[in-house]
């Protein structure tokens, strides 16, 4: 149900379906594209960044809210905390339980490791779970990994590193392989095909889903396993600091059980950071689609380690977040939206961009058409968005395509009674991924002997903008050789006595720098949503609010 | 337009606070105070860590929702179940059959089931629970993977169940026993997989990753586009 005041909004929707049905708008040339992001996307906004001031990537532009905590104080008093007398002594630490720390923790596990997992919240709690849309994989006798190549480079903007995006994607297939017979159920035509759809940026279909659930059912599959294989671990326990050994390897973590305050500490001989995202920083005050601990944690971690990091200074803004109702402000409306056929609609009823061009270029074409030109849709709480018309799917592909499709949408919209198969939504762009993070080769390794890392915590793959169902493929393709990597490290590493004097050393560089005094704690491990100041006004909402 | 938000009483775990209408339980839960530590995840409907039992002052009628997902209503008296212990079977994947005498021997009670339904009503995603129950029992997996397909495996189910049986548990077993056995097999899948392991991409990927940026937006600009639309729908 809208308001009523968008109704005649609504009407002109529907009548310029008809039209819509036969027009396509053409996709834009590399130049336009350029143009459009220098011009309206968010990460073009030069006073949202700053140059860090201390550590490997000094020098380097990153969001304030992300340089705040690089730049951060560590949590650990170091005269009372001994990292030689450890709680668990493990060959193998994985931090972080998403997809890329169960794939991980499953192949160390495999390579005759004893592992760890120790994660913030519970196991599985990750973006993972919120992941819709589907995996890429190019399987189907029109595709090859060549096209997936070229592909993801385009929606990077050519950036990225070469040969992680060679292993992306010529691990695909085996991936999906490797999750089908963990149980995954793929959806498939009766023949036993993949069903696959195009996703924006892609030009073959090649997302591989499970209804729109794709992240849950591989998340809660690689969970389920885990128990099976009794990998022992540790929740609601995020690490706060890394510890390295006398000879600067990797030796274990500090974690801190956060319902007691207890800290923990973990003697491993290697680790592998697969701690995800960012969102709940808020970039530029961004809702997110993120979940609760997405915090930057293991982007801290690993720099105050002294690990680097690249191209922290591009987020992922998803096109389509929720603006209305309220309760649901941000959150994620998967990309399968338009993927079957749902378009893009200003107020006038006009398409305004191909809607399945990769992501960054539709954030940008829908802040234009809301900031710059003034043909968004207002809603009751002062948002300004843009229609996604979903119905326009079963006006394609027949009734009950999108109750068959979508639904984990028709269910999140119908708890606010707003039925998507016979009403638009409307969207404005969400804080959705990090582009960039810990930098790794081919198999996990970053700068530092026995750490390792994978998944949305790294950078380097996805260039300056990911494409749909390159994520949770990443997961899997870097989380699986991460672990066999740290697994066969952990046999032949010659340990020295682990150490906090990183620690010790960053202090002193924060006060060399004057900046110690200026930076909070760090990582940062829980956003806070508790309310500060006495107001019911809706800036309340839009500031704490979903 | 701050417009201001008439205020609403809610009651959480009893203890009475007033919070502006339009709140999500989660919201209300930060709004009246509460740090989150457990229950609460994805806040997007995707996890299940937020399962949430609630009544109203007046209604004695227990009901059930995730947090992060239900908006706050008049009187409404909340508490959230963060953990419940319950049961999980071990067993490897690749050594089991797809078979009802499968799904028996590792979660035997389920027989124990006398069908009063408190599941389904229970399930926060509207899941037909106690059907795929019954098709456990009965051995069907195809029929449980289907039905508890849409399941976040929040345990408000298991948590409700006067039998002490883990529906949800069940169900992700049934699942994955479909996926590894019943799913008919992808044999565009297994070629692929065989023939990038024969290096037959091997040349064409190597020349994209030597190629420099002009030469690889070339390429990118003159992709032939597989038409996202025409494509035969069962």
């Amino acid at each position: 149900m809208y308001p009523g005041y968008l109704e005649e909004s609504i009407h002109l929707l529907e009548d310029t379906r008809v039209r819509r049905l036969i027009e396509s708008v053409p996709r834009l040339a590399e130049d336009e594209k350029t143009d459009l992001l220098r011009e309206y996307h968010p990460d073009y906004i030069e006073s949202s960044m700053r140059q860090l001031k201390v550590g490997v990537n000094k020098g380097d532009y990153t969001p304030v809210e992300l340089a705040d905590l690089l730049e951060g104080n560590s949590r650990l008093d170091l005269e009372n905390i001994d990292p030689a007398r450890p709680d668990y002594n493990v060959d193998v630490l994985v931090i972080g339980c998403g997809g890329a720390g169960a794939s991980a923790a499953l192949l160390a596990h495999a390579e005759g490791a004893r592992v760890l997992v120790a994660t913030k919240l519970r196991l599985g709690d990750a973006n993972t779970v919120g992941a819709q849309a589907g995996t890429q994989a190019a399987d189907r006798p029109n595709d090859s990994p060549a096209i997936h190549y070229l592909d993801t480079v385009g929606g990077g903007h050519f950036d990225n590193v070469p040969e992680l995006v060679e292993v992306l994607v010529k691990d695909a297939p085996s991936v999906i392989d490797w999750l089908e017979k963990l149980g995954v159920n793929w959806d498939k035509d009766k023949d036993g095909s993949m069903h696959e759809l195009s996703g924006g940026g892609t030009s073959r279909r090649r997302l591989h889903s499970a209804r729109d659930y794709t992240g849950l059912e591989e998340m809660r599959v690689l969970r389920d396993e885990l128990k099976n294989k009794d990998i022992e671990y540790v929740e609601f326990a995020p690490a706060v600091e890394l510890i390295l050994d006398d000879k600067g390897q990797m030796a274990g973590a500090v974690l801190m059980n956060l319902e007691t305050g207890d800290l923990i500490i973990v003697r491993a001989r290697a680790v592998i950071l697969a701690t995800g995202g960012i969102g709940r920083l808020h970039i530029q005050d961004f809702p997110t689609t993120n979940h609760y601990g997405a915090t930057a944690d293991g982007l801290v971690l690993a720099y105050r380690a002294g690990a680097e990091l690249m191209f922290i200074d591009t987020m992922q803004y998803h096109p389509t977040g929720a603006i209305y109702p309220l309760p649901i402000l941000g959150q994620l409306v998967t990309e399968k939206v338009r993927t079957l056929g749902a378009q893009l609609v200003n107020i006038r009823g006009e398409q305004f961009v191909m809607p399945l061009e990769p992501r960054d270029v539709v954030a940008s074409a829908i802040i234009r058409e809301c900031r710059e030109r003034n043909l968004g849709i207002s809603t009751p709480h002062g948002e300004v968005g843009v229609w996604l018309d979903s119905p326009m799917i079963d006006v394609i592909r027949g009734d009950g395509t999108i109750a068959r499709e979508l639904p984990a949408m028709v269910r999140q919209f119908r708890r606010h009674n707003i039925d998507i198969t016979r009403e638009p939504i409307i969207v404005y762009p969400t804080l959705h991924y990090q582009n960039g993070g810990i930098k790794i080769d081919t198999e996990g390794a970053t700068s530092l002997p026995g750490l390792f890392a994978a998944g949305e915590c790294t950078g380097g793959v996805h260039g300056r903008n990911r494409l749909i169902g390159n994520s949770t493929l990443d997961l899997f393709v870097f989380g699986r050789r991460a672990g066999r990597a740290a697994g066969q490290y952990s046999r032949e590493l010659k340990r020295g006595s682990p150490t906090l004097e990183h620690v010790r050393r960053w202090q002193q560089e924060l006060q060399r720098a004057g900046i110690a005094r200026q930076r909070p704690v760090s990582p940062k491990l829980l956003p806070n949503y508790v309310r500060r100041t006495h107001t019911h006004s809706r800036p309340f909402l839009h500031e704490y609010s979903p | 337009m701050a417009e201001q938000a008439r205020l609403i009483d809610i009651y959480i775990m009893g203890r009475h606070c007033e919070v502006p209408e339009g709140l999500t339980i989660l919201t209300a839960l930060e709004y009246s105070g509460y740090t989150m530590i457990r229950s609460c995840g994805c806040r997007a409907g995707f996890c299940g860590a937020c399962a949430t039992i609630y009544n109203f002052k007046n209604d004695p009628q227990l009901r059930y929702d995730l947090a992060c997902q239900k908006t706050v209503e008049q009187d409404m008296v909340i508490v959230q179940v963060p953990f419940f212990p319950s049961v999980k079977a071990i067993y490897d994947l690749g050594k089991i059959e797809a078979t009802g005498e499968t799904i028996l021997e590792l979660y035997p009670d389920i027989v124990k089931c006398f069908g009063c339904n408190t599941c389904t009503k229970t399930c926060p995603q509207e899941l037909e629970v106690m059907w795929f129950m019954s098709d456990a029992i009965r051995g069907d997996i195809a029929a449980v993977a289907d039905k508890s397909f849409d399941c976040l495996m929040c345990g408000l189910c298991a948590a409700r169940c006067p039998q002490g049986l883990v529906p949800y548990n069940v169900a992700i077993l049934c699942r994955r026993l479909y996926g590894h056995n019943l799913a008919p097999v992808s044999q565009h899948l297994t070629d692929r997989i065989a023939e990038i392991e024969s290096g037959k991409f091997d040349s064409e990927i190597t020349k994209l990753k030597k190629a420099n940026q002009k030469e690889l937006s070339g390429l990118y600009a003159e992709r032939d586009i597989e038409p996202a639309l025409e494509q035969a729908w069962e």
